[in-house]
């Protein structure tokens, strides 16, 4: 059995929040469907989304030093990390140098990606996520669960725990807006006493050097300017749009189809320094180049993170983002985790390693299609997963037993002699055997369901007989 | 009905012909009572399909060769399946330049597969069978017809698209059926190929809450173009005596041709 199907079936033992889980993600995935339904042209916007990117991929070290040289007129200093690492220590240096040890931090699935959090811990410097999911799981110690509702697995029972265990609200206290109210003030402090305030990025519009951040609580706003001296803004190197005009396009994609809003409340540019202020611009690929160069996968690069193939996936919705294991989970993150640009991979051995760590996340989906149909910039999400499961299996990354079953038959199939008489036997042993027999766990099939009645005569054995003139 | 100048092949999936002759047949029963010219190739076995989605397509390239072979003499090749159709289009395209089959082949028999109730409607131009059904039916979109195929107008895409599928198209045409309501229209059962075996719990979860879906709507009888998401619909209704039944679309469309 996979990783991800045991923890599945760990995630689905707990009936009632299962049921509640894959109601909430899929009342987002309605709420979403109602706001596009408004947008006449929705269909052709995507269209449009897709061919930029496409544009933008076709061309990105162009873009980039547009970009860099954009920002860079501004004032702005612009960093290149190739890895996770680089990128780490490229803010640490910044912080250190300044004598700087307390940071804010607003959602960042890269720094995530980075690790961030735990290398400036280490380092004797405090981040606080500023975003309120992302602050309960920090406080919890745990990974994101979803991309945009990165604590959508708890409940708020378990967060009033927290709470009360890191900032003392009253035991028992499970009341969302006396909870918020709660981080609000835990947080207003930390917003006036950081040195440095660190960002994500949504877009990077490369004809003004320009950083597009959307969030819903302004965090990202406060952060950069209640107190914080130094900027840092971290980004993917495909974070890029070409003009404002382009940028245009996505705001309008991005919130509809990531939780039903026609736009976040805050979508904030930031162009230049503010005065007396630093801003400093990570721009990372930590194997973005390599997935670019891949022509089936390529395709992934055009994520622009709005997390709707999550919520719209039925495995995603009963199995709990922690099941994949990887930062970015569901449909995408199967995509994109076997690739390994993770854990500040350089070597090509270590991609091997996150081949084999991930190899069941390509089959961790019935390929309904429903992520592809959903998608803002239209990556083919279920063809891709279907691409891995066969590089996976041919780079000998799945089961002995399982690649010698599907040799045998392969070799059935071909021959109808063969496939008759299998068939012919099949039916006859699950006709004539004990249940017991049938029914154990070895039958996967037959745990929670029975297997079709067999017929006594199959399709052919019945034209053969009937229809033989 | 006149004969239809065409030539038309029968595929029946595997699973199909070994499990449930009963949807073959009434296939087989309605295509010649809308006039087709019909021609069973006996050596058929699979689409290939349950090896490709574990990954093993490379074994599949001789099975997908036999269906070639079986198939290429005929004009139209029609299933029961727009599952299986849409792997042969979708999926052949790796037999192309493998020099086991000539690729005019490939791509005749890619070209003019099409699931039964696409074929009805479109080549043979037909709304109605004249099939009287008279029950409570829930359509079960399969998503390798709906989302693979276009036989039907998917949820996520925004706008009116085509409107009615082919599947509401036949059926609403059926004497005595009242089709229901869903509250998700389209959701895929779980069954999934081999994802029904290496991932149980969750396909079996997600089966369950089609299921109940169409039992809280009314539903007497689930419908589909597919055999395999009634087959793993049906293993949790039986195992669990759920009250409500499955039915394939041919069957319903084949009802009552002889009454």
């Amino acid at each position: 059995m996979s990783k991800h199907s045991k923890e599945g079936k760990k995630f689905l033992s707990d009936k009632s929040k299962a049921s509640w889980h894959d109601d909430t993600l899929w009342g987002v995935r309605k709420k979403r469907d109602r706001a596009v339904s408004m947008i006449d042209d929705w269909e052709v916007l995507r269209e449009r989304a897709s061919s930029v990117k496409e544009r933008v991929l076709d061309n990105l070290e162009e873009y980039i030093l547009q970009f860099e040289n954009s920002a860079r007129n501004n004032g702005v200093i612009v960093h290149r990390a190739k890895n996770g690492s680089e990128l780490n220590s490229i803010i640490l240096n910044l912080l250190k140098s300044r004598g700087f040890t307390r940071v804010v931090k607003s959602k960042s699935m890269l720094t995530e990606e980075c690790s961030l959090n735990h290398f400036l811990e280490y380092n004797g410097i405090e981040v606080v996520d500023t975003d309120l999911g992302e602050r309960i799981i920090q406080f919890r110690g745990e990974s994101p669960s979803h991309i945009v509702l990165p604590a959508i697995h708890l409940k708020r029972e378990e967060i009033g725990e927290t709470f009360h265990n890191r900032i003392g609200t009253p035991a028992g206290c499970s009341d969302p807006i006396q909870l918020t109210a709660a981080a609000r003030v835990h947080l207003r402090s930390k917003f006036l006493n950081a040195q440095a305030a660190i960002t994500g990025v949504n877009f990077a519009v490369a004809e003004s050097g320009t950083v597009v951040i959307c969030t819903n609580e302004g965090n990202a706003d406060m952060g950069l300017n209640a107190s914080a001296k130094l900027h840092i803004h971290c980004m993917g190197m495909e974070k890029i749009v070409p003009t404002f005009g382009d940028l245009a396009i996505f705001t309008r994609l991005l919130a509809r189809n990531a939780t039903g809003q026609a736009i976040t409340t805050y979508t904030s540019h930031y162009t230049l320094p503010d005065e007396d202020c630093e801003m400093h611009i990570v721009i990372l690929d930590n194997g973005r180049s390599e997935r670019l160069r891949n022509p089936i996968f390529r395709n992934s690069l055009k994520c622009i993170r709005c997390g709707a193939c999550m919520n719209t996936c039925p495995v995603y919705r009963r199995s709990g983002g922690h099941s994949y294991r990887y930062l970015i989970p569901g449909p995408i993150g199967s995509i994109i985790a076997p690739f390994g640009n993770c854990q500040n991979v350089s070597k090509k051995s270590q991609n091997n390693q996150n081949e084999r760590i991930y190899s069941d996340l390509p089959f961790a989906s019935s390929l309904c299609g429903s992520c592809s149909s959903v998608c803002p910039v239209k990556i083919d999400i279920h063809n891709q997963l279907y691409q891995w499961r066969q590089i996976l299996t041919r780079k000998k990354q799945v089961s002995p037993i399982k690649r010698v079953v599907m040799k045998f038959v392969g070799k059935i199939l071909a021959s109808h002699l063969l496939y008759s008489y299998a068939g012919k036997i099949a039916r006859l042993a699950i006709r004539i055997s004990p249940r017991v027999l049938i029914y154990n766990r070895l039958n996967a099939w037959g745990l929670e369901r029975e297997l079709p009645v067999p017929p006594k005569e199959s399709f052919n054995e019945w034209f053969r007989r009937t229809q033989k003139s | 009905m006149e004969k239809r100048r065409f030539k038309v092949g029968l595929f029946i999936p595997c699973y199909i012909d070994q499990f449930y002759p009963q949807v073959g047949i009434a296939t087989f029963e309605l295509l010649k009572k809308l006039g087709s010219d019909i021609g069973y190739p006996l050596n058929q076995t699979c689409c290939g399909q349950p090896l490709a989605n574990s990954g093993s397509e490379h074994e599949a390239l001789g099975v997908y060769a036999a269906f070639v072979k079986n198939f290429r003499s005929f004009d139209y090749v029609v299933s029961p399946s727009g599952s299986c159709v849409y792997h042969v289009k979708k999926h052949y395209d790796i037999l192309v330049g493998s020099g086991l089959v000539p690729d005019e082949d490939v791509n005749k028999v890619r070209n003019n597969i099409f699931e039964l109730c696409e074929f009805i409607t479109k080549i043979l131009g037909v709304d109605d069978t004249c099939a009287y059904f008279p029950h409570k039916v829930g359509i079960h979109q399969s998503c390798h017809g709906l989302r693979g195929l276009g036989l039907g107008r998917e949820s996520e895409l925004a706008g009116s698209g085509e409107g009615v599928g082919v599947v509401e198209r036949l059926l609403s045409k059926v004497r005595g059926a009242e089709i229901i309501e869903l509250s998700r229209k389209d959701e895929c059962c779980g069954f999934g190929g081999t994802f029904s075996v290496f991932e149980p719990a969750i396909s079996v979860s997600m089966g369950r809450s089609r299921v109940s879906d169409h039992i809280a709507n009314g539903a007497e009888y689930i419908t589909a173009t597919d055999v395999s998401c009634l087959m793993h619909m049906e293993g949790i209704i039986r195992r669990e005596s759920l009250d409500v039944k499955v039915v394939h679309i041919a069957e319903i469309l084949n009802s009552s041709l002889n009454e």
